[in-house]
């Protein structure tokens, strides 16, 4: 195996240092031997973990599969991704999410987790064996039916109960189904203009009011998928002050983008749930450093060309955002490297009770880290990107921060920003 | 000139205005016994109808024919999502045809802009989704301005499920660039949150149509589907007409001089009685004939440049 040295390298913002890799672990002492790379410039972040990615196999290889989507998070900076189950087969069965979990193996360029449906066939009718998927190979510890809510009162309560039994988590998509029957975009001025249905923030808020009030009633761990209004970072702030155990995401589109954009009715802007106002966007950068949202996921949503290529009602919802994550964070926090460690590695992987990643790059921590450098600018070229799918809303956008290198275990899976394998 | 008509808010006053008098050219010609203009001679017009509407699409084709413009009628029914061909390749289609013009009826908002991104040629939206219908829009404001001699300080209720309507969103665009006082009326179920910021801050909006009309220049009643009971957006069908529906009682209540409008297709007896469908204040006959006129102006001046 071998060893790396990186020169001169600022480990989350400190002066610059060496950092010595070595068998898999940061390493002291002599650097014999080892390659070295020169990192003057560049800071050292714990590898990003994503708790909300699609990788869309089995079923949509069109789209993505476990090794181009993994391809797409090492050079977004990642080490760990979730993969969520809304896949074809649908990931609730100990079968299909070990898997996932192979195929991530093979690929070796991130650490896979497969995320579990709550329920079977993510139709929100019945349990999906939670406890299989969480004894398999897999370990699955977040479990979640995302594309579709856990709308039933009654499934979700018995869903956060049992998991408890394994210290699993429910993570919510929260819309309630009948306020957005027919939706295509936010609910406002926007919608109004151009004759596009309507989704209300209250159907967002009213779910995550009614599943705090769940899970504090059971006593179990909820976490809430892309937080998108203002609203629902009220509830999450007024649940966290009476102790409820939730945690919440936003993704790194609803802290950019506003629903103005549909204005021009090219659905690489159609995302579930919808860009909203301006004065959402605010609320949500603010609760993301306070802590009331506690991570950033992307909610990496690849589509091929003709789901998006079409009218915006026809066009499946959804963002790639890998590989852009993080340069939109920094263009929006600013270089608050450990804020962004907090909120993007070490509470992602608290959350998901994932050992060896969020680490604090000490002595003897697995070598799970990504390199960036901050001065750096970058245009969006959709045709550039590692993803099989090219629907970025971020085509031609100028976003700071590059990242050059990402390694996995010690092992680099990007270097010289560009995937090793 | 604009090269697109893809709303209504694509068109300052100027421009409107422009289109309204020379709808009224085009309508002096209709009375001539040669009807024909040879301005658009070896130029091609599409209708691109991915619904049906019959009226919408003759009127479109009566007027691209009076201008001399070859006309190829393309309907694409049934053609959506996953059958048939997708709306980028019918596009592609169209320009290696030539077309100059197409003129697109489609069921999903925004269609038309995303066709004007695909063709060269000029796109005219002639009604998509639930989102704007300015063609129509054009025909009752020349419609109002023929009846009553002008538009600026107008009084003109919008009556009925304006959430849905695109024929009402293009008015309220196009009647506020010219000048009018648009009043929306309907149950609050159907009136969108918000309308007058989304569309035009003077826009006023009221759920009691009796305490609107006797201060109206026009009203003009739009089509109610009675499957929107269905999804609890009014109780019942004789709620909705008792609240909302225009019968000879209710047409009394307006000034002497307002006139009655209606898009079509009628549900009479649900919005409006035939009574007040057929009586002299209503101009529903009219805005059909108008409808031609305003479709050549349009065509005329998207096109006339580009001879
Ligand atoms: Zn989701």
């Amino acid at each position: 195996m071998t060893s790396y040295l990186l020169r001169g390298v600022s480990v989350l913002g400190a002066e610059p240092t060496d950092l010595l890799i070595r068998d898999g672990v940061i390493a002291s002492g002599p650097a014999t031997g080892a390659d070295i790379i020169d990192a003057a410039g560049l800071v050292a972040l714990p590898g990003l973990v994503d708790l909300h990615t699609h990788l869309r196999e089995p079923g949509r290889e069109d789209a993505e599969t476990v090794e181009t989507g993994s391809r797409a998070a090492a050079l977004g900076g990642y080490t760990a991704v979730f993969a969520m189950a809304n896949t074809s087969p649908v990931a609730d069965t100990a079968g299909v999410v070990e898997q996932v979990w192979r195929l991530g193996r093979e690929a070796g360029l991130v650490d896979v987790q497969p995320i579990g449906a709550v329920t079977v066939g993510l139709a929100g009718k019945q349990l999906a064996e939670l406890g299989a998927m969480a004894t398999s190979a897999a370990g699955v510890r977040i479990f979640s039916d995302d594309g579709h809510c856990v709308a039933d009162p009654r499934l979700m309560r018995r869903a956060l109960e049992y998991v408890k039994a394994f210290d699993g988590i429910i993570a919510q998509h929260a819309e309630e189904p009948r306020l957005t029957e027919g939706a295509q975009m936010h609910e406002g001025e926007v919608s109004t203009r151009l004759g596009l249905t309507g989704w209300p923030a209250v159907a967002e808020e009213a779910i995550i009011a009614r599943d705090v009030l769940l899970a504090e009633h059971v006593g179990s761990r909820l976490h809430i998928c892309h937080v998108s209004t203002a609203g629902s970072v009220e509830v999450l702030r007024q649940a966290k002050a009476r102790g409820v155990r939730v945690t919440a995401e936003v993704t790194p589109h609803h802290l950019l983008l506003t629903d103005e954009l549909a204005a021009s009715y090219d659905p690489v802007y159609k995302v579930n749930p919808p860009l909203r106002t301006a004065k959402d966007v605010h609320a949500l950068r603010e609760a993301l450093v306070e802590g009331v949202i506690d991570i950033v996921a992307t909610d990496h949503a690849p589509h091929a060309v003709e789901d998006k290529e079409c009218e915006w009602a026809y066009a499946r919802p959804g963002m790639v955002g890998l590989e852009t994550a993080l340069p939109v964070v920094l263009s929006v926090l600013g270089e608050r490297w450990d804020l962004i460690a907090e909120r993007m590695s070490r509470t992602p992987a608290r959350i998901a009770g994932l050992t060896g990643h969020g680490t604090d790059l000490a002595v003897g921590d697995p070598a799970n880290l990504t390199l960036v450098d901050p001065s750096a600018r970058r245009v969006v070229d959709p045709s550039e990107l590692a993803s099989r799918s090219r629907n970025t809303p971020y085509a031609g956008t100028t976003l700071p921060g590059r990242i050059v290198a990402t390694f996995l275990r010690g092992e680099p899976t990007v270097l010289d920003g560009k995937a090793v394998k | 000139m604009i090269k697109h008509l893809r709303s209504a808010a694509d068109l300052d006053a100027p421009t409107a205005t422009l289109i309204l008098d020379t709808a009224g050219e085009m309508a002096a010609l209709a009375g001539r016994e040669v009807k024909k203009l040879p301005t658009l001679r070896g130029r091609t017009v599409v209708n691109l109808f991915y619904e049906d509407s019959t009226r919408t699409r003759i009127s479109f084709e009566a007027a691209a024919k009076r201008l001399s413009a070859d006309v190829i009628n393309f309907s694409a029914k049934g053609s959506s999502v996953s059958k048939g061909e997708s709306l980028k390749d019918t596009a592609l289609t169209l320009q290696a045809m030539g077309a100059d013009a197409v003129v697109i009826r489609h069921p999903a908002s925004g269609a038309p802009h995303r066709l004007a991104q695909w063709v060269d040629g000029s796109v005219v939206n002639a009604g998509d989704g639930t989102h704007e219908h300015p063609t129509q829009a054009l025909l009752d404001a020349y419609t109002m301005r023929s009846r009553l001699g002008r538009l600026d300080g107008l009084k003109v209720a919008i009556v009925g499920d304006v959430l849905h309507s695109r024929v009402a969103r293009s008015n309220v665009l196009l009647l506020t660039t010219l000048g009018a006082q648009v009043t929306l009326v309907g149950p609050p179920t159907l009136i969108p949150l918000n309308v007058a910021a989304a569309l035009s801050p003077k826009t006023k909006v009221s759920y009691d149509l009796d305490s609107v009309l006797p201060d109206m220049d026009v009203v003009m009643m739009l089509r109610v589907q009675t499957e929107r009971m269905q999804d609890s957006y009014f109780p019942s069908a004789r709620e909705y007409s008792r609240r909302y529906g225009l019968d000879l009682a209710r047409m009394r209540k307006l000034p002497e001089h307002a006139i009655v409008m209606h898009p079509g297709p009628m549900n009479r007896g649900m919005e409006i009685t035939p009574e007040v469908a057929d009586s002299s204040r209503s101009t529903i006959v009219e805005q059909v004939a108008n409808g031609v006129s305003a479709r050549m102006a349009v065509l005329y001046l998207l096109l006339g440049g580009k001879a």
